[in-house]
């Protein structure tokens, strides 16, 4: 969907439901998950219809993922960091996680 | 910056580091005010100047000038003895101006003597059937992207609705060498009748010329579609775009559809802290009812930038300073600041030509007030059916909606169908949006979990009323 | 009495309003109900949603026995009301507890129980004290500083927003006025009829039923009735939608059918539901995350305040005038719980024009003077 017009930015490695993704140094999560082609980022706890980051500004909520264990973050405020690990959500989140 | 390196009281809490925040802070710290200024994002500029220090778009030409002119703002404020937080979420402001703030987890209040709300526009709800599908995204967000990110859109793409940062937006992203197969055109041909009497005005301000050759640079490499009907189809992702003029349909198949109908004040945080706000019928939106130096009916709060009422980013920072000059004069009457005529005559310049491009860009009924199995609650995924067959159960207003279907409790807490309910609602019991109202809002106006809740101040009366 | 516009109007659109008019159609009268408007203060749209037996009747033995009556109609009248609208209130009764965060809270919490099921004439139910063991067994979540609590297999919970719906849409499936923006001012009875002045004309039926909440104590006056009333207001908080990890409501915790996590039950008196204190959100959330510490890290998406409607002794009140015939007052704290009865037993004896008094007789506001009186 999207493609990185300069590879600026210095390369940081973040993993997405186990695996490997390249990030750069100024993306947000929502970003980098957007930029490794990665199509919805959870399930909604109503439906369970997938979602993907709409607003890129922190109002729509469509962005929560996991980060470093703590659910419900919203990924397009939240700058990567190395080794950092991000989890896709399906449906309601568990509590304690 | 932890939230317990705070200060637990400043002079001035400016909430938005946009070009009305950084304007603001800026201002009152140099005339002395002990000034903070937090915004959640991971840096300052707001949505016009966003990641202004660090965009990796190296071409000065992709962005435009307009874009870059945001630097010295931002140089100013990091210059200026204010201090500056990023990755501070407000989620609390009361009329006695405490200010719940969060940081990396941690959970503060804060006294202020005056605050600055400069929490800016975001775009108006766009519910159109699919409109939650992967791969549809509001083109604020695609330009998020470009701007913060270096991203373009690269598959097949799609841009509809309507305003001028639709077509610019277009622009940015051809410049950055992306492709758009087609822009479908919402607004309403109507418009003109009612623009017309303020093209005089139009023609004279700096947006004529600069609208005039934006248009034409965008239409020189794109098609642009006339439609009145507009849908995403897919089934767990957006496969194709469906749209229509009276009784033909087309159908383009898409990987990305990006939507814009215009931007609206984000009201939440102004609401929750009591200010009144009244309906604005030309811009379609509630904003808060101001004095001239954009104090609003609560005092000690002024709220300034587009979250006043959408007047753009070069605006956005002369009403800050307005704000903050303001602010100054109530907390240190001897400290010199910059003469607010010369500002408030600057605003005016500014504001030469914004009736016109209401009134042409006003989004046609039918793109905000949608009918059927449309989404209108993203977060709660309540259709505009169960809206409107609610209004007919005798449901007044939009606390009486929320309580019965539960729109507007989810996360985003109304910011993406707070609008359209209120419309639906009117539109269902023949009345105005004005008369049916807006959601009312509580703190915490953005999520805190529960253990940042818990680790707030507690009055020995106010445990008293839990343990018993 | 024929030239009524209606056989019973019907002044308030809460729970307990639309539940009495729910019953008063299903007897066959022609109802109207007259409401306030969206921004009205509705305790109907902030409660808690408790179908609660435990504790009830301190005070008043009879009011125990008159709880436990509705707790018992109530899943009946959830499949009734799913059978007309096709709206599930999501009513469950596994039982709710009562949790201590410390010895001193259990003791105190056995001494009101002890006192309350010693009371002569009170209904015999069961409520257990459990120790932390007992109680872990049934909520494995609970945190290390839970001591203990008291357990009453009656009591449950529902989906109250959506109880409110279903009764809105219940009333008007039987063919009820509901006239939502029509504050009542002003109730006269002339030429055997009553007159209901609202701000856009007037309203007549044959009998008024005040459901108005605390708004009681200025209208029943006017029909000669009583109604003193102390209103309260109570914060809540509540979390996003979680996977299912409670299945028994704790008396200030629940989890909702929908997911999010409901704290509250504090008290504080004040009539202004816009004064949200942000320390007793706070102390309430410090003490939901000591009896359930997985829930720290969860995001409170909302809180409110609503003021209770309360009577001065906090029992219900059950009316006739006798001054003005066809007058009646239902007026109660726990509309929820009540609502079963409210629909099955008190529209009944308001469409047959006389209260039951060997049901309700304890709650009439009489009992105000009598304690004045001793
Ligand atoms: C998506 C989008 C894209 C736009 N792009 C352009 C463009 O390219 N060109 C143009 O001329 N105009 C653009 N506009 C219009 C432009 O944003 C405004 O005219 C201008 O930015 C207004 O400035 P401001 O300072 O009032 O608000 P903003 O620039 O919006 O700044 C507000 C800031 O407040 C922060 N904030 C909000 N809530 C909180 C909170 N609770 N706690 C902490 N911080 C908070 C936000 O993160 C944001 O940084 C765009 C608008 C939107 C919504
Ligand atoms: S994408 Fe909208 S909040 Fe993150």
């Amino acid at each position: 969907m999207f493609k990185r017009l300069a590879d600026a930015g210095v390369a940081v490695a973040i993993t997405v439901d186990g695996k490997h993704v390249g990030a750069r140094s100024g993306d947000t999560v929502a970003a980098a998950l957007i930029a490794a082609g990665i199509d919805h980022c959870r399930t909604t706890p109503v439906t369970g219809a997938p979602r993907a980051p709409y607003c890129l500004m922190g109002v729509c909520f469509e962005c929560l993922v996991t980060i470093d264990g703590v659910g419900s973050r919203q990924g397009c405020l939240a700058p990567v960091r190395d080794g950092m690990t991000v989890e896709t959500q399906s449906g309601k989140r568990e509590a304690g996680r | 910056m932890k939230a317990s390196d705070l200060a637990p009281a400043y002079d001035l809490v400016v909430i938005g580091g946009g070009p009305a925040g950084l304007a603001a802070a800026a201002l009152a710290a140099r005339a002395g005010l002990s000034t903070v200024l937090f915004d959640e994002n991971p840096g300052v500029g707001g949505q016009i100047y966003r990641a202004i220090a660090s965009s990796p778009v190296a071409d000065r030409a992709v962005l435009g000038e307009d874009y870059w002119v945001g630097s010295d703002l931002a140089v100013e404020a990091n210059a200026s003895p204010a201090l500056i937080v990023t990755g501070a979420t407000v989620w609390s402001l009361d009329p006695s101006r405490v200010v719940g703030v969060s940081i990396a987890g941690q959970a503060r209040l804060i006294q202020a003597g005056r605050v600055i709300i400069a929490t800016g526009s975001l775009e108006r709800p766009f519910p159109v059937p699919g409109w939650t599908l992967p791969g549809v995204m509001s083109a604020g967000g695609a330009q998020t992207l470009l701007k913060a990110q270096g991203l373009v859109p690269g598959g097949r793409t799609v841009m509809a609705g309507g305003g001028p940062l639709l077509w610019l937006l277009a622009a940015q992203i051809l410049r950055a060498g992306g492709k758009l197969d087609a822009i479908l055109d919402t607004t309403p041909r109507g418009n003109w009748l009612r623009a017309l009497a303020h093209l005089p005005d139009f023609v004279l301000s700096p947006y004529f010329s600069k609208g005039l050759k934006l248009l034409r640079e965008v239409r020189a490499k794109v098609r642009v579609i006339r439609i009145d009907r507009l849908q995403a189809v897919g089934d767990d992702r957006l496969r194709e775009v469906v749209f229509g003029t009276g009784e033909g349909e087309r159908r383009m198949p898409a990987d990305l559809l990006l939507l814009h109908q215009g931007v609206v004040p984000n009201v939440n945080l102004a609401i929750a802290a009591g200010v009144a706000h009244a309906w604005n019928e030309r811009q379609l939106c509630f904003e808060p009812v101001l004095d001239q130096d954009f104090e609003t009916s609560v005092r000690g709060i002024a709220v300034a930038g587009d979250g006043a009422g959408i007047a753009g980013g070069t605006a956005a920072a002369e009403r800050g300073r307005i704000a903050a000059i303001a602010a100054v004069r109530a907390l240190k009457p001897e400290a010199l600041v910059p003469d607010v005529q010369t500002v408030r005559q600057r605003l005016q310049r500014e504001s030469m030509g914004r009736a016109f491009l209401d009134w042409l860009n006003r989004p046609a009924d039918s793109f905000r007030q949608p009918e059927g199995e449309t989404i209108v609650c993203r977060c709660e995924e309540v259709t505009a059916r169960q809206v409107r067959d609610t209004a007919d159960l005798g449901c007044e207003g939009p606390n009486q909606m929320k309580a019965f279907l539960r729109c507007g409790m989810g996360p985003c807490q109304g910011r993406l169908c707070g609008l359209t309910v209120t419309e639906l609602i009117a539109a269902q019991r023949g009345t105005t949006p004005a008369e049916v109202g807006y959601y009312r809002l509580r703190p915490p106006v953005k999520p805190i979990t529960l253990a940042e809740l818990a680790s707030l101040p507690i009055a020995e009366a106010e445990r008293k009323a839990v343990e018993r | 009495m024929a030239a009524s516009d209606y056989d019973v109007a019907v002044v308030g659109g809460g729970l307990v309003g639309a539940a009495t008019a729910w019953g008063l159609a299903r007897e066959g009268c022609r109802v109207v109900v007259l409401d306030e408007g969206d921004r009205a203060v509705r305790a109907s749209r902030g409660n808690f949603a408790l179908v609660w037996v435990q504790s009830k009747g301190l005070g008043l033995p009879e009011y125990a026995g008159w709880t436990i009556r509705s707790s018992n109609a109530w899943g009946g009248f959830a499949q009734t009301l799913k059978e007309e609208t096709g709206l599930d209130v999501s009513f469950q009764r596994p039982g709710g507890f009562h949790l201590a965060l410390s010895e001193k809270e259990l003791e105190a919490r056995a001494s009101i129980l002890k006192r309350l099921h010693n009371q002569p004439g009170i209904v015999d139910y069961k409520t257990e004290i459990m120790d932390r063991a007992q109680v872990a067994k049934m909520l494995p979540d609970i945190g290390p500083e839970v001591v203990g609590g008291s357990f009453c297999p009656l009591d449950g919970h529902v989906n109250s927003l959506r109880l409110y719906r279903t009764l809105h849409t219940a009333i008007k499936a039987r063919g009820v006025t509901y006239l939502p923006g029509r504050r009542v001012e002003n109730i006269t009875r002339e030429g055997g009829e009553f007159r209901l002045a609202t701000a856009s004309g007037e309203i007549r039926a044959g009998k008024v039923a005040l459901a108005a909440g605390n708004a009681n104590m200025h209208l029943a006056p006017m029909v000669g009735l009583e109604a003193p009333m102390k209103p309260e207001r109570g914060q809540i908080v509540v979390t996003e939608r979680l996977r299912p990890f409670l299945n028994h409501p704790v008396v200030t915790l629940r989890q909702t059918d929908e997911g999010t996590v409901m704290i509250g039950d504090s008290k504080e008196e004040s009539v202004d539901p816009a004064g949200l204190t942000l320390g007793v959100s706070a102390t309430e959330a410090e003490r939901a995350v000591r009896l359930f510490p997985l829930l720290a890290n969860v995001n409170v998406v909302r809180t409110w305040s609503a003021i209770r409607v309360m009577t001065q002794d906090g029992f219900p009140i059950y009316d006739e005038s006798e001054t003005h015939p066809g007058a009646f007052t239902v007026c109660c704290h726990s509309g929820v719980t009540l609502a079963a009865n409210h629909a099955l037993a008190i529209a009944p004896m308001i469409a047959r024009g006389a209260l039951d008094t060997s049901l309700v007789a304890p709650f009439s506001a009489r009992r105000f003077h009598v304690q004045a009186a001793g």
